[in-house]
Parts: structure tokens; C-alpha cells; sequence
């Protein structure tokens, strides 16, 4: 299994250094077939994840990082694939290449970021993910490209910057028991985690929820989100939405583990209680009246991402293994939805909401998948968010936290109306949108625009219908330890 | 607080030390000047790897003369040549868009600065071997800089508010985890390198498409 581990963190880097010589085609082929070894290995990591987990050197992967090395492992491919079709014609071969090593670089460090073993390594490959994607975001060069990416790095840098602060107090913390030289892995530290001195610990976590909760996009510190989710390539929005913020949230629930070890549950569950409501109050908020296709998708994100952290705070096993589930289940809907809405800015040529009209006439099969996605974001049933939010609100009434798990049915429902009404605008008003070049055929912008797409909703309806029993096996485990079980 | 035992050698020092750093944060406040803003946080980053190297001493940890060195070449020598190099093909000086006149953005900062001071003494964080007032003060640094971040509006502050909060972060390592193995401290050190990079890059960007270093223009993204 250690080779498999070493080679995730190995492939990503083929086509990396492909991009800069190769012939562009065989870097798009390169990047897609990358993609596909990861998530096949990431798939091959799960069943020894469950178990004892794996080491070699400084990478470690158990159950919680397997998680997200999933989400990762499956979102990779499909943007690669994505790519393909969304960049054909119209681009420098410069430009090409730029992009395939942003993207590779980009997969390369989230999947790092869960596979290290330790809380400084881990800080560095988020702080890596935020360097390489803040030259996504701007790699297009435009007036809001530029500016998204300048506020996107420096408030991401800056939050980066805390939770640094933070892994030093808990380093601190540790030092009390565990020696003044070591390494922050997480295994010695989860062990000494019930002696260490609470107020170290309890400053750590605050600055780390804080800090890293700017790159998962935490109310009050997501603003530079929707710029960067709206102004990114397609594929990028994506891989930010459905991977990035995701990855950031496994680093802040590694500080929680250790916070809960060490201060029991209360403390903990507080701070993500507050981030979590707020972010996902103010999401259902600006989701009720978004005239950006793509920053609506964005707000979306900063919604799920609240759910995320609410989930996490209710601590009965069962929402934390709805949290697990999310996780996963938001990758494959998120995805989903910035590919469809990536085909319909790209054959309407805006990004606006109400220029875009009667798209179900216009794309035979995007408009229905993008349909299909923003009702699993929605969490309607069969899809797994339906199932993940599910457990989450049972796991919150479980737990006695009977408003918050109201509170939370509430704003999911308001953000539901948002995202419905927009879409339904989109994809069935009869008005047929200006076209005054005649440009508007039916029919589909590219196969493979669409293909990752399909590949998105079987993920979705698997786990909303048919849980696979390792998948599940892995998610209680990730559950499990999320509780304190080593 | 309760009145502290005499700081030993290590103590004093890093203490001074700190309290260096952090008037130079709040120089680097009033100063309007652009150029005169990068040299500050050039003897800001000497003035912490001048830290590292009395750790390494005073703790007989030779690995951290490695450090010092780097953080020498990296934050002395590289990074304020590579902004000083970018600002040499723009006329602009002054960093005068600042949103808060001079006297009320120093006044916020000694609040500020205040605070974040008084908070880690409050709670108390017990150690024998560190010095706690060094860590006070780091935090106060960070603050300041957010301070600076926040009022400045051009790209050349605003980068050079990120790289000293770096070095009040560095600050706060160098007193509470000297011994954090070495390769880890090199990674940090190498992750600012690349964050420098990607700032020069997107700081040239910037310049290039707007003809001008400041951040009044960038407002165009909301809602």
C-alpha cells in the first residue's frame, strides 16, 4: 500500500513537467490520464485506510484524510477531462501550457495536502494550493481576473498567516509534553493531546478555524470567494469549489481533533457552531438575489461549507458521518455545476443570469445535467447530499442541538429557493434570449464538456442510492476518529 | 500580571529583539515613502534573523545558523530586490491612498497592538524556558500588520503588510519553537519564497494593466 501512497503524490507531477516541453496534446492526454491513475489509486488507498491507515516517511493517509483524498481523487480527472473540451481553440499555446501545470501543480498539492503526516507539513501544502491557485485565478488575464486574484491572495495569504500562528501555539502546547523538538505528526500529538494546557490549545484552535477557515470560505472571512469562484476558468471554479475549500476544511478538522482531545467536545463544537451558522445564513442571503451564474455557485459553496462546519459541530456520529458523506457528495454536485454552468456562459457568452434563457431548447444535454446538479446541490433526493444532509439534521436532533438542526432546515431551504428559482429561469423561460448573430444552435459544446458531467451525477446518485460497503466502512471510521478514536 | 522573574541573557535579548521589530512595524506605518517601506521591512527581516542566530547560539541549536542565514538571503536580500526591481519602471513614491491619516492609523495600531499584547498576557501562557513577553509582542507585530494591510491602498504596501506579518509570525516561531526540526523551518521559508514570487508576479500584472500601483481601481468585483 506504501507505494500506492507514494505514487499519488508522485503522478500529478508527470504531467507537470510534461507541460513545459511536450506537445500540448499529449499534455491534455497526459493531465486526463494522471487524473484517472489518481483516483484509481485514491480508490485502491480506502480499504487499507479503514484499517490501520498507511505510513511512509511523512506521508500518512487513515480514514479522515482518505475522505478527502477521494474528493480530490475524483474531481481531478473529471477537470482534466473538462479542459479538454472548454479550452479547445481560441487559446495560445502559451497559455496551454501555463494552465496544464497550474492544473496538475494545483491536483498535485490537494492531494499532498490530507496525505502528509503532521500539522506544519500540512499548513505548507495548503499554503502551496494557495499560491498556484491564485495564478489560476489570474490566468486570464482580464480586468477581474487580476483583481479577484490580488484579493484572493492576499486575504488567503494573510489567513494562512494565522493559522500558522496557530500551528505554532499548538506546537507550544505540545512542547509541554512531548520535548521541545518534534515534528507535529499527528498520531504522537493526538496521543499527548489530553495533557496538554487548555489555554494553548484553545487559542490554537480559534486562529486555526480562523485562518484557515479564509481559504474554506467561513463567514466573515470568505469575501474573496465569489470574485475568485467568478473571475477562475471553469475548470478552476470547480476545483476550488468542490476540492480546494474541502481540503482547507480537513486541515481545520485536524485541529479539531486534537482541540476535542484535549478540551472535550464543548469548546470546539461552540466555534464551529457560530462559523458554520453564520456562513451559511449569509450564503442563503445572497443566494436569494445573485445575478452571476457563477458567483451564485460560489455562495453556494460558502453554504455547504457552513453546513460542513454545522455538522461538525452537532458531534453525534451520525452527523459527522453525514459531514464525511457531504464532503464527498459536494465535490461530485459542485463539480457538476460549475462544468454545466461552464457550458452555458460559454455558449451564451455571459456570465449574467438573465441573459441566459431557455437553455433546455439550446443544450440538449448540459442544461438537464445542470439542472440535475443544482438539484443535488439543493439536496433533493436521490442524490447523496439529499442523504448526507439528511444524517446531518437527524445526527444535530440525535444530539439535542434541536435549533441548530432547525436553523439549519431553514436556510438550506432558502438557499434551495434561490438556487431553484435562477436555474429554473435558465434553463425553462420561454423568452428566447437577444441573438442578434444568429449564434445560438442547439446542440452541445463539446463531448467532453458533457462526459465529466455524467460521471458527476453516477457519483451522485451511488452515494445517495447504493452506499458501497468499504465507502461506508470508511466513512464511519472517518466519523469514528472525528470523535477521538485513534 | 504578577511581577516576573529577571529575564536571563536569552530572555532579554529576544525580548529587545522583539521590541525592535515592532517599532519598526509601526515606522513602517508612518513611513509614506514606497522605497524607504521596503528597506524598513528589510531591517525588520535582519533584525529577525539577527533572532535566529542568538537562538541558535543561546540554545546551542546549530541548525538554526542555517536558518538565519537563509532568512538573511531570503528576506534581507531577495525579496526586497525583487519588489524594489518591480517599483524601478513606476514613477510612483508615495503610498499616500492610505484610508486613515497617519496619526489615526498609528493611534488604531497602538490599540490594537495594545490588545493583542495584553490578551497573551492575560492567558497566561505557562513556560519556563520562553519568554512570554517576546511572544506578546509578536503578536502584536501581526496585528500592526494587519493594520497596515488594511489602510494601505496600493499593491507594494499591501504585499509588504503580508511579508512583515510573516516576520512577526517568524518572530512568535523563533521564541515558542526554536526546535521545530529544521527542515520544516526551510519549508516555511521556502513556501514565503514562492507566496513572494506569485506576489511580484501578480503586483507586475497589476502595474502593467492599470498603470498604477493602487488598489483604488480594484472595486469592481461585489455582491
Amino acid at each position: 500500500m506504501s507505494a500506492v501512497l507514494v505514487a499519488l503524490v508522485l503522478v500529478p507531477l508527470v504531467p507537470a513537467a510534461l507541460a513545459a516541453f511536450a506537445p500540448v496534446r499529449a499534455v491534455k492526454a497526459a493531465s486526463l490520464g494522471a487524473g484517472l491513475v489518481c483516483f484509481a489509486l485514491t480508490l485502491a488507498l480506502v480499504p487499507a485506510a479503514v484499517g490501520p491507515g498507511v505510513q511512509v516517511g511523512f506521508l500518512r493517509v487513515d480514514a479522515l484524510s482518505a475522505v478527502f483524498l477521494l474528493a480530490t481523487g475524483f474531481l481531478y480527472p473529471a477537470t482534466a477531462g473538462y479542459a479538454i473540451g472548454y479550452l479547445h481553440g481560441g487559446h495560445s499555446e502559451a497559455y496551454l501550457r501555463r494552465f496544464y501545470l497550474g492544473l496538475n501543480v494545483f491536483a498535485w498539492s490537494m492531494l499532498c495536502a490530507p496525505a502528509v503526516n503532521g500539522l506544519a507539513l500540512l499548513w505548507i501544502a495548503i499554503e502551496i494550493t494557495t499560491v498556484v491557485s491564485a495564478l489560476l485565478v489570474a490566468i486570464e488575464d482580464t480586468d477581474g481576473a487580476v483583481e479577484a486574484s490580488w484579493k484572493y491572495l492576499l486575504l488567503a495569504s494573510a489567513g494562512l498567516g494565522i493559522a500558522l500562528l496557530a500551528t505554532i501555539f499548538l506546537y507550544y502546547a505540545g512542547s509541554t509534553v512531548l520535548g521541545n523538538s518534534y515534528d507535529l505528526a499527528f498520531p504522537p500529538l493526538l496521543a499527548a493531546a489530553p495533557e496538554l494546557p487548555h489555554t494553548a490549545v484553545r487559542l490554537a484552535f480559534v486562529l486555526a478555524v480562523l485562518g484557515f477557515g479564509t481559504k474554506v470560505g467561513l463567514f466573515p472571512v470568505h469575501t474573496w470567494l465569489p470574485d475568485a469562484h467568478s473571475e477562475a476558468p471553469t475548470p478552476i471554479s470547480a476545483v476550488l469549489s468542490g476540492s480546494l475549500l474541502a481540503t482547507s476544511f480537513y486541515a481545520v478538522l485536524r485541529f479539531h481533533q486534537i482541540a476535542v482531545a484535549t478540551l472535550g467536545p464543548r469548546f470546539p463544537q461552540t466555534v464551529l457552531l457560530i462559523f458554520g451558522v453564520g456562513s451559511l445564513a449569509l450564503a442563503a442571503l445572497y443566494l436569494l438575489d445573485q445575478h452571476d451564474i457563477k458567483r451564485m455557485l460560489a455562495y453556494s459553496s460558502v453554504e455547504h461549507m457552513g453546513i460542513l462546519a454545522i455538522a461538525v459541530s452537532f458531534g453525534a456520529p451520525l452527523a459527522l458521518f453525514g459531514a464525511m458523506l457531504h464532503v464527498l457528495a459536494h465535490a461530485a454536485a459542485k463539480g457538476n455545476a460549475f462544468f454545466g454552468a461552464g457550458v452555458l456562459v460559454r455558449k451564451y457568452g455571459a456570465k449574467r443570469l438573465s441573459r441566459i434563457r431557455g437553455a433546455r431548447g439550446v443544450l440538449p444535454w448540459s442544461a438537464p445535467l445542470f439542472l440535475l446538479a443544482i438539484l443535488a446541490l439543493a439536496a433533493m433526493p436521490p442524490f447523496g447530499i439529499f442523504r448526507s444532509e439528511f444524517a446531518i439534521v437527524a445526527g444535530g436532533v440525535q444530539a439535542s442541538r434541536n435549533v441548530a438542526a432547525v436553523a439549519l432546515v431553514a436556510l438550506v431551504t432558502v438557499a434551495f429557493l434561490g438556487l431553484s428559482a435562477a436555474t429554473t429561469r435558465m434553463i425553462f423561460s420561454p423568452d428566447p434570449p437577444p441573438d442578434p448573430a444568429g449564434e445560438l444552435v442547439r446542440g452541445e459544446v463539446s463531448a467532453w464538456m458533457v462526459a465529466p458531467m455524467v460521471a458527476g451525477l453516477a457519483v451522485l446518485l451511488l452515494l445517495g442510492l447504493y452506499l458501497p460497503g468499504p465507502l461506508a466502512d470508511l466513512l464511519t471510521h472517518a466519523a469514528a476518529q472525528l470523535q477521538g478514536a485513534p | 500580571m504578577h511581577p516576573a522573574p529577571a529575564p536571563g541573557v536569552f530572555a532579554g535579548t529576544a525580548n529587545v529583539i522583539a521590541v525592535l521589530v515592532l517599532l519598526l512595524e509601526f515606522w513602517m506605518l508612518r513611513q509614506a515613502l514606497l522605497r524607504d517601506q521596503v528597506r524598513l521591512y528589510a531591517a525588520q527581516s535582519l533584525v529577525v534573523s539577527v533572532l535566529a542566530a542568538v537562538v541558535a547560539a543561546t540554545h546551542h541549536l546549530p541548525e538554526l545558523y542555517v536558518l538565519a542565514v537563509l532568512s538573511f538571503a531570503l528576506k534581507v536580500v531577495v525579496v526586497p530586490l525583487v519588489v524594489l526591481r518591480l517599483m524601478h519602471d513606476t514613477s510612483e513614491e508615495i503610498a499616500g491612498s492610505a484610508t486613515l491619516g497617519t496619526a489615526s492609523a498609528v493611534l488604531v495600531s497602538i490599540v490594537v497592538a495594545g490588545f493583542g499584547f495584553f490578551t497573551i498576557g492575560v492567558l497566561h501562557l505557562p513556560s519556563a524556558v520562553l519568554p512570554t513577553t517576546a511572544l506578546s509582542v509578536s503578536i502584536g507585530v501581526v496585528l500592526i500588520a494587519f493594520v497596515l494591510m488594511a489602510v494601505r491602498r496600493d499593491v507594494v504596501s499591501q504585499a509588504i503588510g503580508f511579508f512583515s506579518l510573516e516576520n512577526g509570525v517568524s518572530l512568535a516561531s523563533l521564541v515558542v519553537a526554536a526546535e521545530l526540526p529544521l527542515i520544516l523551518e526551510v519549508a516555511f521559508l521556502f513556501d514565503l519564497l514562492v507566496a513572494v514570487v506569485v506576489f511580484g508576479v501578480l503586483m507586475r500584472v497589476h502595474h502593467v494593466r492599470t498603470a498604477s500601483l493602487s488598489t483604488a481601481a480594484l472595486n469592481r468585483l461585489r455582491g
